[in-house]
């Protein structure tokens, strides 16, 4: 393991930020930490980065215990979410700071920041000031300056959270692209799963301080291991108890269960030609238009249950009884989640939609 | 705002505009157009004379050369002063961010007075002076230990405001590329202050140019040694030489709105780099 | 912001003490000296001193002055610091500008324009008798230079505040509240402690002003005399014990002054939530 927390605890005040967080990152993996605002990835990165010291436990980079390192010693890089540029220095300056500080030769500095700078592609703006600069610029040459004095280690906080969302999906591929080709370890912090999902090669869940899950992308997804994680995945709805769908006789008495849209498929009444022992009938609550397809509110034995339609089918109004197909479900078993495949619809052999 | 015809939203501005304009006119505008006409009445010929006279361009060195080194004190204690108060914890620290403020609260002749007194061959502070040889009352020393007096809070309440909004991150990105706090000091955060600091230096310096009261007192007003431009324009006023009191008043008019200006050009262009 | 970037604990100790030396030394000397040679001669001395009947004459004169010249000025203040931070229009910059003159300009200077205009040789002079109005060496000329002194001082401190907040008060005016109710419950609320604190240090410098109102009293004990021009007249009589003695009044004046001055910018900043 290159980066490896062991037991490490922090608190603010009476707020308890990490509890007892152990985990290991591999070199030269693209890490993101995913959870909800609070619950502590922002904490850990910033104690790995040495601008945090925690409370209990041990920070080892590369083999080394790095605890009682300061900050500006570890040779790591940091890339902020507001981008933290240095407002009175040009784009070149800003890039060429960690290098004058390590007192490397002004030939030397100007051939490495050239170098990024054309990286990120921003040649011809290396005079311009950060007030002159779009958000997306000003992120990319804060990802040059973190770069510049050949890290061992990157770490990103939040790093698309203040930029436009167009830009932010560009964004994305580029920063991957990039980590690829630099083939330096990252760890990115962000809140959005869709991010994490396509950026990271591992995910670490993150919530109320402690971790909840380590594993791929596809693996965080699809096998999630706790029910928070379940929950907080995907387009999930959490059903409270007594679920009683046909098929999922077996989850009647747990208290809790999550069903994601891709779940489920709602037919309109008369054109179900398979599995109609596995089938619910539902009432349309609502139709919502979501740019590439329809999102469905349905209601089926009392619950709401969130469904997406192509747009190419056919129509479907509000109020109307159709047919609902709940191919599996997440189920909790005290604090294990598992996915339990609905029982009628075994025989056939059922494709992974 | 203004709606489609142009008429302005917040309701006011007739009102707000005439009060505005007529106090300033009666308080400022007309009155400083009579400087100018009474300079005037000297002829170019006779303001040249007077305001090169070697009495008077001694006088406006001395206030000169003494708001500059005072200034320039008040700007390195300034800095020390503000980032003590707003980035370290010690007992009493209210009292001292209080007492900041005690230049502008205290009439100036009572500072004037209290000066001459602690700084005097007897005084609390001058006894130790004046046995190093020193002399400080009588001196353009004097003068500048007032001019100090009176500036220290211009720096200061500058910075401050600034120094607390700093968002923390530039030092830590700095932190995290390698540098020391002296470099972060220098590179980072120096930088950000700066335009706060010459804006509280420039009305420092106007200040301490025009000072007559806190100053009068400690400087002993010996002719080009430490008569300051503002008491000669005194006394020329006692002896009734009003266009030569005018003539030297416009030079230090002139001078004090081009502190203005630059002041309002400092303020202009750094507001461009803190734009988001 | 963690230890981990914070100045080291040797050079904090230096800066706070050097900042303590320079305080006491600047500032806390010069206060307790005056303190100190007010009652160097006794208490009776002190008593008779403040008690005399200049010295009251003169108190009262430069209580008019600051209480006409803060009333005058936070009228004007607020009415300036509206069309400033409400409005655009040309010329707004060297109006601003204007509004500055008079915090960069030397007092004296300010107590000779008002004499070239209103004094004997002034344009305004003839006018001014015929109304019966004597302005230079009479109170009034005083309480004209007191104002111009301290004309910024006010709209100063709420400009900022006001400058702020341009959206509630565009909400209230498009929701059809006349002026004087914006004025009172959207746009008050927001500035009352910058009010109060630029009240506080128009009172403070009003009562302290020298060098103006020199030039345009007259010097006439008794009549045209605030405190610190009696204290200079007593100063160069060397009656160095009741000059100290009668500024005592005004170094208390100024420490109450201080802190009122910090207790509102506490509550100002409670206020704000910082």
């Amino acid at each position: 393991m290159y980066v490896e927390l062991k037991n490490i605890d922090k608190a603010f005040n009476k707020f308890q930020a990490s509890d007892n967080i152990s985990f290991g990152i591999e070199k030269g993996k693209l890490v993101g930490l995913l959870g909800p605002s609070g619950s502590g990835k922002t904490t850990i990165l910033r104690m790995i980065a040495g601008l945090e010291t925690p409370d209990a436990g041990d920070i080892f980079i590369d083999g080394k215990r790095v605890n009682n390192i300061a900050a500006s010693k570890r040779g790591i890089g940091f890339v902020f979410q507001n981008y933290a540029l240095f407002r009175y220095m040009t784009v070149y300056d800003n890039v060429a700071f960690g290098l004058k500080v390590q007192k490397v030769p002004k030939s030397e500095i100007k051939e490495r920041v050239l170098e990024l700078i054309r990286l990120v592609g921003l040649e011809g703006l290396e005079k311009r000031y950060p007030h002159q600069l779009s958000g997306g610029q000003k992120q990319r040459v804060a990802f040059a300056r973190a770069l510049a004095p050949n890290p061992h280690l990157l770490l990103l906080d939040e790093p698309f959270a203040a930029i436009d969302a167009k830009v932010r999906i560009e964004l994305r591929s580029w920063l991957r692209e990039m980590i690829n080709k630099l083939k330096i370890t990252s760890v990115f912090v962000t809140h959005d799963q869709d991010e994490a999902i396509e950026v990271a090669d591992e995910i670490i869940v993150t919530n109320k301080g402690k971790v909840e899950q380590i594993g791929s992308p596809s693996d965080i997804y699809k096998n999630p291991v706790t029910p928070f994680v379940a929950q907080f995945m995907g387009h999930s709805a959490l059903l409270e108890s007594g679920v009683r769908f046909r098929g999922f006789e077996k989850a009647a008495g747990l208290s809790q269960a999550v069903i994601r849209p891709e779940f489920v498929k709602v037919v309109k009444k008369g054109n179900l030609q398979e599995h109609m022992s596995a089938s619910e009938e539902g009432r349309i609550e609502n139709v919502a238009f979501r740019g590439d397809s329809l999102e469905l509110k349905v209601n089926v034995n009392g619950v709401v249950i969130t469904a997406n339609r192509s747009l190419e089918k056919e129509e479907l109004q509000v109020g109307e009884v159709v047919d609902v197909l709940i191919y599996r479900i997440y189920t909790f078993d005290g604090n294990t989640a598992r996915l339990i495949q609905n029982e009628n619809m075994k025989d056939d052999n059922s494709i992974f939609i | 705002m203004k709606t489609k015809k142009g008429k302005r939203v917040i309701p006011g501005f007739g009102l707000s505009m005439g009060i505005t304009l007529s106090f300033l006119s009666l308080l400022v505008l007309i009155p400083f157009a009579s400087i100018v006409f009474s300079a005037s009445s000297l002829g170019f010929q006779g303001f040249i004379e007077t305001v090169t006279s070697k009495r008077v361009l001694a006088g406006y060195k001395v206030s000169f050369l003494c708001a500059l080194i005072a200034t320039l004190f008040n700007s390195v204690f300034g800095v020390i002063l503000s980032w003590v108060l707003v980035r370290y914890e010690f007992p009493y620290k209210r009292v001292a961010d209080g007492l900041i403020e005690l230049p502008f609260a205290l009439p100036t002749a009572v500072a004037g007075i209290s000066l001459t007194a602690l700084y005097s061959d007897q005084g609390w502070l001058g006894r130790f002076f004046s046995k190093a040889g020193i002399k400080i009352t009588y001196t353009q020393i004097g003068i500048i230990v007032a001019m100090i007096f009176i500036t220290i809070p211009f720096v200061v309440r500058a910075i401050q405001p600034v120094l607390e909004k700093i968002d923390g991150q530039y030092e830590e990105a700095a932190s995290m590329l390698g540098a020391k706090r002296s470099t972060i000091f220098l590179k980072v955060i120096l930088p950000e202050i700066l335009p706060a600091l010459l804006t509280g230096s420039g009305l420092a310096f106007a200040r301490a140019l025009g000072e007559y009261g806190s100053v009068v007192f400690i400087a002993g007003n010996t002719p080009f040694k430490t008569e300051i431009a503002p008491l000669l324009i005194m006394s020329k006023l006692q002896q009734y030489d009003y266009s030569g009191a005018t003539a030297i008043a416009l030079v230090m008019l002139i001078v004090s709105f081009i502190i203005l200006l630059i002041i309002n050009a400092i303020q202009m262009f750094s507001s461009k780099f803190t734009r988001e | 912001m963690e230890q981990t970037h914070q100045d080291s604990k040797a050079v904090r100790r230096i800066l706070i003490t050097v900042s303590i030396f320079f305080l006491v030394i600047m500032l806390v000397f010069p206060v307790a000296l005056v303190l100190t040679e007010a009652i160097k001669n006794g208490w009776n001395t002190y008593i008779k001193a403040i008690s005399d009947q200049y010295t009251i004459k003169a108190l009262q004169i430069t209580i008019m002055a600051t209480v006409t010249a803060v009333l005058v000025n936070t009228f004007f203040g607020l009415f300036a610091a509206w069309l400033i931070s409400k409005f655009k229009f040309r010329g707004k910059r060297i109006l601003t500008t204007f509004l500055d003159i008079p915090f960069a300009v030397s007092p004296v200077i300010a107590g000779l324009i008002f004499i070239l205009t209103f004094g004997r040789i002034g344009w305004a002079y003839d006018f001014l008798t015929k109304i019966n109005v004597q302005i230079v060496f009479a109170v009034p000329g005083v309480i004209l230079a007191t104002i111009f002194v301290t004309l910024p001082f006010i709209s100063r401190e709420i400009i900022p505040v006001m400058n702020a907040q341009r959206d509630e008060e565009e909400a209230a005016a498009l929701m059809g509240a006349k002026g004087l109710y914006i004025f009172r419950k959207v746009t008050f609320p927001h500035i009352k402690w910058a009010l109060l604190y630029g009240i506080i240090l128009c009172t403070a410098r009003a009562m302290g002003e020298f060098g103006a109102v020199s030039v345009l009293s007259g010097h006439l004990r008794g009549q045209t005399n605030t405190l610190p021009l009696h204290i200079e007249i007593l100063y160069n009589e060397f009656e160095y014990v009741q000059a100290f003695a009668v500024s005592s009044i005004l170094v208390v004046l100024a420490v109450v002054i201080l802190i009122i001055r910090n207790i509102v910018e506490y509550k100002g900043r409670k206020e704000a939530g910082l």
